[in-house]
């Protein structure tokens, strides 16, 4: 494709660049200027504790996800037994929990006065709750195995269609040489699904870093917690900056881990066309024990939580009706998600229509800088989109003033603009990578036919390119829309006084102990989320049936769109 | 055209490919006379190219191509796949920028020194190899896509009398799913004739049908070509569907062009034996040169510039070659004879040639395995001469 598009086109893209480039910038800009009073308190009290509960973190929710999701993987697609297919699908549904919410969740349900330890109370006839020793659940190895619960799908997924497309030549090599089924599996099997497992846990832990609300819940004070302890509580805005820095080290890392997985995915070969694996038939007691390790991950992950959530919020509208602000927050909700959703389609069609625009760069940089929003942390994001928005306040005040003498108020800090912004930034890779998928399942010829019939590039953008893609933009949107209803951090730091999303109110609730209150908030939440998964669902049965149509279809889409080198991908 | 022994063509080379004066005489006309040149100017090619080259990081996809177009001349870019006659066809179109050259059409630069016209700025036309027709827009509105900037009822009135022409106006309103491959082309070249471009390029514009419908739109194809008057290029790799096809013929191998010429040109006097080849079958008969003629297993064949003796391979079209009674010409037994349809193969074993020569003669002159015959040389018949090693 010939280079093409005007002074406004690398314009635009330049604006754009700088626009998503500006958090990152800002912060060491603001961490710069801190006066680093604080430092001496930050390394006595606060950084020690907070890196090592991080690092315990990702490490521990990075086994949990990576044992379960390889396991769950391996089990579905190695063995047949009662209801696999069934699990096949299940073991999905996780993905529609946020963090928060499963935290939220097991806090009412695992409660000393909670309806566990009171039916376990019953059960061995005590009275009193301090008389039943059970392992609190605000603390570190909890956070870890919830997170690790409603995260280790971003394992599985990949990890199973590389199974699914890879594995059965090798495997039956492993068998031939008789190989025992445990050095098959960790001689052969775990090898072959290294790629799948780095990119998997690298977007696991990401997320994993990015939550505030669980690890709150639970008392424990991660880095992104302390940003936002410093930043809300402290009013320390260079502080947090600081902290956010640090964070940031460990979002690299997670970047090159991540990168890794891809380049390994690389020389794996997973485009190799392989029949589907013949599944060994499990029976009685075997076929059993596959049943028990299949479901708990989902039992656990999925249905308590949400069962509970959907009991709690009819038991709450029984007793006391609708809560009386959620028809507001959720058309407040709607309208921050909307419109975010609705710029990042935009955005991201500008994104994949520009590779190649802007001729001197090399083709895709704009969607690898559209990328790295992604990988940040919603806190990190917040602290280093706060200064530019000053800038442009005063600027725009100033500007407004000198031209025109109308005093503003403010247009970016503590507006609608600051929160849709920051989910542009954030979820923008997700919109790039479906509308450039989109785009490229549209043969060349056709634009290019475009152009030979007299189109310009804008033309054949809007008459063929958009009117194809449209399912593919779609999808994409959907998926951005959601993560914005699910978005927690960011929202909390950067929506206007008093508004209150969906998200927001959980939070609210929670931290104030009125758990029954934000149930019918976390389930709305579920079901929202449940969208995209049930989308996933209906592509990823394709997999199973068509293991090369998945490759470039929805089902990686969905999950590899989230990952900031997404666009490279495919 | 019966060429007398006088005007044989031969080719006593030094290397590969010697002596082209007959295509030379297309390439650079003949100078006109001062006053020849002020009653009738020369006319301006339609598309001229000036040493184009394409490289793709180390893989030179065009070399040096030089040609012209003139105007209502059907071109067919003849080669394998993979030597570069799409990447030139993407060029002309720009799509695709020339490394180095220029390209003029019309007289006016559209490629070349800093020029970079834009595809649909060029008045080019381009025909895809799948057609590439909208999907999601009806036939009509996949003819009428062209004609931007004309009012809405007068595109639609052109765009029926487009589909009129090619025969599908009754399929206006389907979408592209539901047409069959020949309509599918017809479309396409329905929609590239829509706009009237000054030059058509067609991407093997029939390779993708089959064989009984191929011969039919292709004819019905060059007819069009023809009635509009249409300028075109048509790249294609079957070297019959050229002969049949082009006014002339651009034969090209490795990025580079080997001979251009009119089609009987082309096939009766190659430059080489790869262009020889390219275009049907060849002999190759091992030959003495000596004096002002070679000898041959088969016979003496005169040529026009004696050279020093030595030995030389002579590419003969297998019409050269006549088969007669035993007795006749150079004996030859016939050691395997397969029956084609319409004509049959004979592997010879001939007098002096160690090598068995096959030839195809229609299946009328039947002659049996074992059978012993007669073979003459027509002196009449052009052929190649080229050294022997």
């Amino acid at each position: 494709m010939r280079s093409m598009g005007g002074i406004a086109g690398r314009a635009a893209a330049t604006l754009l660049a700088a626009g998503l480039l500006a958090p990152v910038l800002s912060l060491f800009l603001t961490a710069i200027q801190g006066t680093g009073e604080n430092w001496p308190h930050l390394f006595a009290y606060v950084l020690p504790q907070a890196i090592q509960e991080t690092v315990l973190l990702l490490a521990g929710v990075g086994v949990v996800v990576v044992v379960v999701g390889v396991g769950t993987a391996w089990l579905v697609t190695a063995f047949d037994f009662p209801g696999r297919r069934w699990l096949d699908a299940a073991l999905l549904l996780p993905l529609a929990v946020p963090t928060y919410v499963v935290a939220y969740a097991y806090l009412d349900l695992l409660h000393p006065l909670g309806p566990v330890q009171g039916g376990l109370r019953s059960l061995l006839g005590l009275a009193r709750p301090r008389d039943l020793v059970f392992p609190e659940l605000r603390s570190l190895p909890s956070c870890i195995l919830l997170l690790g619960l409603v995260l280790y799908p971003y394992v599985y997924l990949p990890t199973r269609a590389l199974f699914l497309m890879q594995a059965r030549s090798m495997i039956e090599a492993a068998k031939i040489l008789e190989a025992s089924p445990a050095r098959m599996f960790f001689r052969v099997v775990v090898p072959i699904a290294r790629p799948a497992i780095a990119l998997g846990a690298s977007l696991a832990l990401m997320e994993a870093l990015n939550d505030v609300g669980a690890a709150e819940f639970l008392g424990v004070r991660t880095l992104t917690v302390q940003v936002y302890a410093t930043w809300v509580n402290r009013s320390d805005l260079p502080g947090a900056a600081q902290i956010a820095l640090a964070m940031l080290a460990g979002v690299l890392a997670l970047l090159a881990l991540e990168r890794a997985g891809r380049a390994m995915r690389g020389h794996a070969g997973l485009g190799q066309r392989s029949p589907p694996m013949s599944r060994t038939r499990l029976q009685g007691g075997k076929a059993f024990a596959a049943m028990v390790l299949g479901w708990w991950p989902v039992l656990f992950g999925f249905a308590l939580p949400a069962g509970y959530l959907a009991e709690a919020a009819i038991r709450r509208v029984l007793a006391s009706g609708l809560p009386p602000t959620l028809g507001r927050e959720i058309t407040q909700t709607m309208l921050f998600a909307g419109g975010a959703t609705l710029v990042t389609a935009v955005l991201g069609v500008f994104v994949a229509a520009s590779s190649g625009l802007v001729s001197p760069l090399p083709g895709r940089w704009l969607s690898r800088i559209a990328s790295l929003g992604y990988a940040l942390p919603g806190t990190i994001l917040a602290v280093g989109l706060m200064p530019p928005l000053a800038l442009i306040d005063t600027a725009s005040a100033h500007v407004l003033e000198a031209t025109t003498g109308i005093t503003v108020g403010l247009f970016g800090v503590g507006t609608a603009t600051a929160l849709v912004a920051a989910y542009v930034i954030r979820f923008l890779t997700i919109a790039t990578g479906a509308t450039e998928a989109g785009f490229g399942r549209i043969p060349s010829s056709l634009t290019d036919a475009a152009c030979m019939l007299g189109s310009n590039r804008i033309g054949a953008l809007v008459r063929i390119q958009l009117p194809l893609a449209w399912p593919a933009i779609l999808s994409g949107g959907l998926l951005v829309f959601v993560d914005c209803v699910k978005e927690l951090p960011a929202t909390l730091l950067l929506r206007p006084l008093n508004v209150e999303t969906l998200s927001t109110h959980l939070y609210g609730e929670a931290a104030r102990g009125t758990y029954e209150d934000g149930a019918v908030a976390a389930l709305l939440i579920v079901l929202v989320a449940l969208v995209p998964v049930v989308l996933l669902l209906r592509t990823s049965g394709e997999v199973a049936r068509r293991p090369m149509a998945a490759i470039g279809q929805n089902a990686p889409d969905a999950i590899y769109a989230r990952s900031p080198s997404g666009a490279e991908a495919r | 055209m019966k060429v007398g022994p006088s005007n044989v063509q031969s080719w006593c080379g030094r290397s590969r490919g010697i002596g082209r004066h007959r295509q030379e005489r297309f390439r650079r006309p003949r100078y006109p006379k001062q006053a020849e040149f002020m009653l009738a100017p020369q006319p301006v090619p339609r598309l001229e190219l000036q040493a184009v080259c394409r490289r793709f990081g180390h893989a030179i996809a065009v070399d040096s191509v030089s040609m012209s177009v003139m105007p209502g001349e059907i071109l067919a870019i003849l080669g394998a796949s993979g030597c570069g006659k799409t990447t030139l066809l993407r060029i002309i179109a720009g799509l695709e920028e020339a490394g180095s050259g220029s390209v003029h059409i019309d007289g006016r630069r559209v490629s070349g020194e800093g020029i970079d016209v834009p595809p649909e700025s060029r008045g080019v036309g381009l025909m895809f190899q799948d057609y590439a027709l909208f999907p999601h827009m009806t036939v009509l509105a996949n003819v009428c896509f062209g004609l931007r900037g004309m009012p809405r009822p007068k595109a639609r009135a052109v765009g029926l009398g487009r589909l009129r022409e090619v025969g599908l106006d009754h399929r206006s309103n389907s979408y592209p799913h539901v047409l069959s491959g020949g309509e599918a082309q017809r479309v396409a070249l329905a929609r590239a004739l829509a706009p009237g471009p000054r030059l058509l390029l067609l991407d093997e514009p029939f390779s993708n049908l089959d064989q009984e419908t191929r011969d039919r739109v292709r004819t019905d194809t060059i007819e069009l070509l023809r009635r509009t008057d249409t300028t075109a290029m048509v790249v294609t790799h079957d070297p019959s569907e050229a002969l049949r096809i082009a006014d002339r013929i651009v034969l090209m191998r490795a990025g580079r062009v080997v001979q251009i010429g009119t089609p009987e040109e082309i096939y009766r006097t190659p430059a080489t034996p790869f262009a020889a080849a390219a275009l049907g079958d060849v002999l190759a008969l091992p030959g003495n040169l000596r004096g002002n003629a070679v000898d041959t297993p088969l016979g003496r064949i005169p040529i026009d510039c004696p050279t020093a003796a030595r030995k030389v391979w002579v590419w003969l079209r297998p019409e050269a070659i006549r088969i007669g009674p035993s007795g006749s010409g150079t004996p030859a037994r016939v050691l395997q004879s397969d029956f084609d349809g319409a004509r049959r193969r004979l592997q010879l074993a001939v007098d002096g040639l160690e090598a068995s020569l096959v030839l195809s003669v229609p299946a009328g002159d039947a002659a049996a395995l074992g059978d012993r015959i007669g073979l003459t040389l027509d002196a009449a018949e052009p052929c190649l001469v080229t050294d022997a090693d």
